[in-house]
């Protein structure tokens, strides 16, 4: 057993490492357009993602205003609605949370925050960041096709997404909405390689595996998470392409299209289910092990206390990883599969809330007996604890199987994803704009606009889902474009949908505060220094901030203890650097 | 401050939003109770942690927020409480799941003697056909399937022939006896949903899916599909009549078989060829 906590035992030299093999710019075009610094690619992947995030942020406005009040306005018809839907759902999962989480974050944090100079294939790297680009123009480009863009909902359940029933079907929208995919997953594995082979080969001499911050293992393994999926979505976009474009049916059994019989035959809809699932799984956990690796470090720094059982958190970080690859098929219980199938991913599913539970626990026992500061990034910690708990725990409803019958496909199912893999990490997202906007631009974010972007954000966001469980618990399907007259739907039930649409508006608004803050500070937030936090981790470490390109000057940061060295007693201050040599053998060597 | 007071309301609000709120699941007319149940169960169990959780974080909060002087304490790990967690959690799950599995495997056992009744989706209706004279439904192709025979019955399979056919109409069950759904599609997915049933299971073209249910009471209810199948996906309604025994006889014995309906529809569309032709020849 390793103690995570002690020192390596004297203080090392520092190497000094020229930086010689860095790529240095020489001109504005390769600084700041065609940069390979990780920290410029990791802007413009977040400018990126939070530019088509926005996009995907009107489209819920524009449902949210046909669902809460279908008679008042006429700004969608079916065939839009289930574009929209469907181009919210994916620009979220994939083109947002994705991007933001591994492409910025994991850019931005990993050379920084394991004592590198940079990812170690800086020009992948680059290219990764201008596939990524292109995937989001083709993916806009759908928008003004022809036909417009696909409407098979983000799942794009073949055979329906393939047919003239369903908007872009037999137009351009699917075959856009394929590649991409495709792209975007050609792009993300040149960035994803480069995160897992910096962490694994690039640390800082003394920065152990077991000394990372959570936040590293966080996005390491949803990295090699991602590595091990995306190939199944792949595989899934490339096979459903020919299907659309050279008549095969992989996907496409005997089919009969408003009385036409269709040249298709001997495909099975259902292994698509199982393609996209065996991806789309482990994918919520590629959004929330970053999450809950960056929440960890939020609450340890802002609670000034290390994180409570720090071994336990990263194993349990691994062991979701690895047991997200085996409860795919809990999406697909009433999909036809085999049912003996649903006693074993039932087990899996409810096996994984327990090390999920003990993340809970350990973010909780974290704040007892701190000394909490109640900073924003704090504030939407709390808030990511609640909602997460929250959508975590109608987790185990939906992954009961036989509890999943009735609620399947229903608005219990939309709210539940929101909450956890929808609020919970964009919540997480918002924390760590307000904990590292000081390292990236060298100037704080403005409290009071956070404040009330923070408040605004997680009540109304609450006030949205929560009660929409029980929508889906009278039986309100998901992907109405409208309910219409039905028997078993009381009134009332209008009243809570106009209730949530005027919620989804004011949130959806409350994030222009946070955009405006975002500008508005460059210029005018209060200077942050080096370490406005207090933080132990290297980041906060660097000689300038924002740090240069190469981060660290002549000589590279020596790791001597694990991130979390918060209020020890009998050092000066309340927070350890990582990279300060172990108090008490300093001390000693003073003394003798 | 406030962060602790909405903490405390959140937690009691969102208990009091469940029971005093009026949003809540319509009135069962089967046999699966035993899902109710598990539900309630699991509503409990989540419930109690989810307060749980909120209100230990918001006295924590109260207790150990920043104040001069306040130092955090220092205790890395602790193996006994850690533990001790894990293995409650891991009771609390067993809880749940141990139902769950148990009503699952009813779930998938049709009990002998179900009446099979099958659901055939396509965009964006319902049929029906139930199995005639001889108790059992004949075979069927998407490639049979034309105008005249929608659902694609193979004409040369003897137990087709006196199978009732209920085209995009009402389904009938008789009360109090389980019904084996067979569930099949022509075209895309899509999923046979009638909330007061509380089961639901997809259609896919390609293959035959089931469920079984036993009807409790009698009364109309109206079918939803649950899988999105294009744009229609909301309109594609149909209507479950569950009748007593002789109002589901009386109703069955109007229905038309397959023989019947092909025969029947062959006159029509002779007599809509005769119409074409007759309209074809008196144009200039």
């Amino acid at each position: 057993m390793v103690d995570v906590r002690s020192g390596l035992g004297e203080a090392l030299p520092p190497p000094e490492v020229e930086d010689v093999e860095l790529y240095h710019p020489h001109s504005w075009w390769t600084r700041y357009v065609f940069s390979q610094d990780a920290k410029i690619i990791a802007i413009q992947y977040a400018t990126t993602a939070i530019a088509i995030g926005m996009v995907a942020l009107v489209l819920s406005w524009l449902m949210r205003l046909q669902l809460g009040f279908p008679d008042t306005f006429q700004l969608v018809d079916a065939e839009a609605y289930y574009q929209f839907i469907t181009m919210h759902g994916m620009i979220m999962v994939i083109y947002l949370l994705t991007a933001l989480f591994l492409g910025g974050f994991g850019n931005y944090l990993i050379p920084l925050m394991v004592g590198a100079r940079d990812m170690v294939f800086p020009y992948a790297n680059m290219l990764s960041y201008w596939i990524y680009l292109l995937a989001v123009l083709v993916l806009v480009a759908s928008f003004f096709a022809p036909g417009g863009p696909t409407g098979a909902g983000w799942t794009l359940y073949p055979p329906q997404a393939l047919l003239s029933g369903t908007p872009g079907g037999k137009d351009w929208g699917i075959i856009l909405m394929l590649s991409s995919l495709i792209i975007f997953i050609i792009g993300f594995t040149m960035g994803g390689l480069n995160y897992v082979v910096t962490v694994l080969q690039g640390r800082a001499r003394g920065m152990t595996l077991m000394r990372m911050p959570l936040t590293v293992w966080g996005i390491f393994t949803a990295t090699v998470m991602a590595l091990l999926a995306f190939p199944a979505l792949f595989v899934a976009c490339v096979m459903m392409l020919f299907d659309r474009l050279l008549g095969t049916s992989f996907f496409m059994p005997a089919i009969v299209e408003m009385g036409e019989q269709l040249p298709y035959g001997g495909g099975s809809p259902i292994l698509f289910q199982h393609l996209f699932w065996f991806f789309g799984h482990p994918e919520v956990y590629i959004v929330a092990l970053p999450a809950f690796g960056i929440v960890s470090d939020l609450i340890s720094t802002h609670a000034r206390k290390n994180i409570f059982g720090y071994r336990m958190m990263v194993w349990a970080i691994v062991i979701i990883g690895g047991l997200s690859f085996v409860v795919w098929a809990h999406h697909m219980y009433v999909s036809g599969m085999n049912p003996y199938f649903g006693f074993f991913f039932a087990t899996t599913t409810l096996i994984i809330a327990v090390p999920t539970a003990i993340k809970v626990y350990n973010w909780v026992l974290t704040l007892w007996r701190g000394n909490i500061h109640l900073t924003l990034p704090m504030l939407f910690a709390l808030a990511f604890i609640v909602t997460f708990v929250n959508g975590g725990l109608t987790g185990l409803f939906l992954g009961n199987v036989v509890v999943d019958v009735p609620l399947s496909d229903t608005m219990f199912v939309v709210a539940h994803f929101h909450m956890v893999m929808g609020v919970a990490p964009i919540l997480v997202i918002f924390g760590a704009i307000y904990h590292w906007y000081p390292k990236i631009t060298g100037r704080m974010l403005d409290e009071t606009l956070g404040q009330i972007h923070f408040w605004i954000t997680f009540i109304g966001a609450y006030g949205i889902f929560f009660p929409m469980h029980y929508l889906g618990l009278i039986g309100v399907p998901r992907r109405y474009y409208e309910l219409g007259e039905t028997a078993f739907v009381p009134d009332s039930v209008h009243t809570l949908n106009a209730f949530i649409s005027i919620m989804a508006l004011i949130v959806g608004a409350a994030q222009i505060v946070l955009l405006f803050n975002l500008v508005w500070s460059l210029r005018h937030g209060r200077e942050a220094g080096g370490n406005p936090w207090r933080a132990t981790t290297l980041e906060w470490q660097t000689p300038e901030t924002p740090p240069p390109h190469g981060n660290w000057g002549k000589e590279l940061p020596v790791v001597y203890r694990w991130a979390y060295d918060y209020s020890v007693p009998g050092a000066p201050e309340d927070f350890i650097p990582q990279n300060q040599p172990a108090p008490s053998r300093v001390s000693h060597e003073a003394a003798s | 401050m406030a962060v602790v007071v909405i903490l405390v309301l959140l937690a009691l609000g969102s208990v009091l939003f469940h029971v005093l709120s009026p949003w809540w699941w319509t009135p069962i007319a089967s046999n699966w109770n035993y899902i109710d149940n598990t539900i309630i169960i699991t509503f409990w169990i989540t419930g109690i942690a989810f307060v749980a959780v909120v209100l230990f974080m918001a006295y924590c909060v109260f207790r150990f927020r920043h104040r001069p002087g306040n130092t955090a304490d220092y205790e890395p790990e602790n193996r006994r409480l850690e533990s001790w967690l894990a293995t409650g959690t891991t009771l609390g799950v067993a809880a749940m799941l141990a139902p769950g599995l148990f009503v699952w495997h009813q779930f998938i056992t049709v009990p002998e003697g179900a009446a099979e009744v099958e659901v055939v989706g396509q965009q964006w209706l319902w049929n029906f056909r139930l199995p005639g004279a001889d108790g059992k439904l004949g075979t069927t192709d998407a490639r049979d399937v034309t105008p005249d025979n929608p659902l694609g019955l193979n004409r040369n399979d003897a137990a087709s022939l006196d199978d009732v056919i209920v085209e995009a109409g009402e389904l009938h069950l008789p009360v109090g006896k389980p019904v084996k759904v067979l569930l099949r599609s022509v075209d895309v997915l899509h999923d046979f949903y009638v909330p007061e049933f509380r089961a639901k299971m997809d259609m896919v073209p390609g293959m035959i899916t089931y469920f079984w249910f036993t009807p409790t009471r009698t009364g109309t209810f109206e079918v939803l599909c649950a899988e999105l199948c294009g744009v229609g996906h909301p309109q594609m309604r149909g209507t479950v009549v569950v009748d007593t025994e002789d109002d589901y006889r009386a109703w069955l014995a109007e229905q038309q078989t397959f023989s019947q309906l092909t025969a029947s529809s062959d006159g029509d569309s002779t007599a809509t060829a005769v119409a074409a032709a007759t309209a074809q020849s008196e144009a200039p």
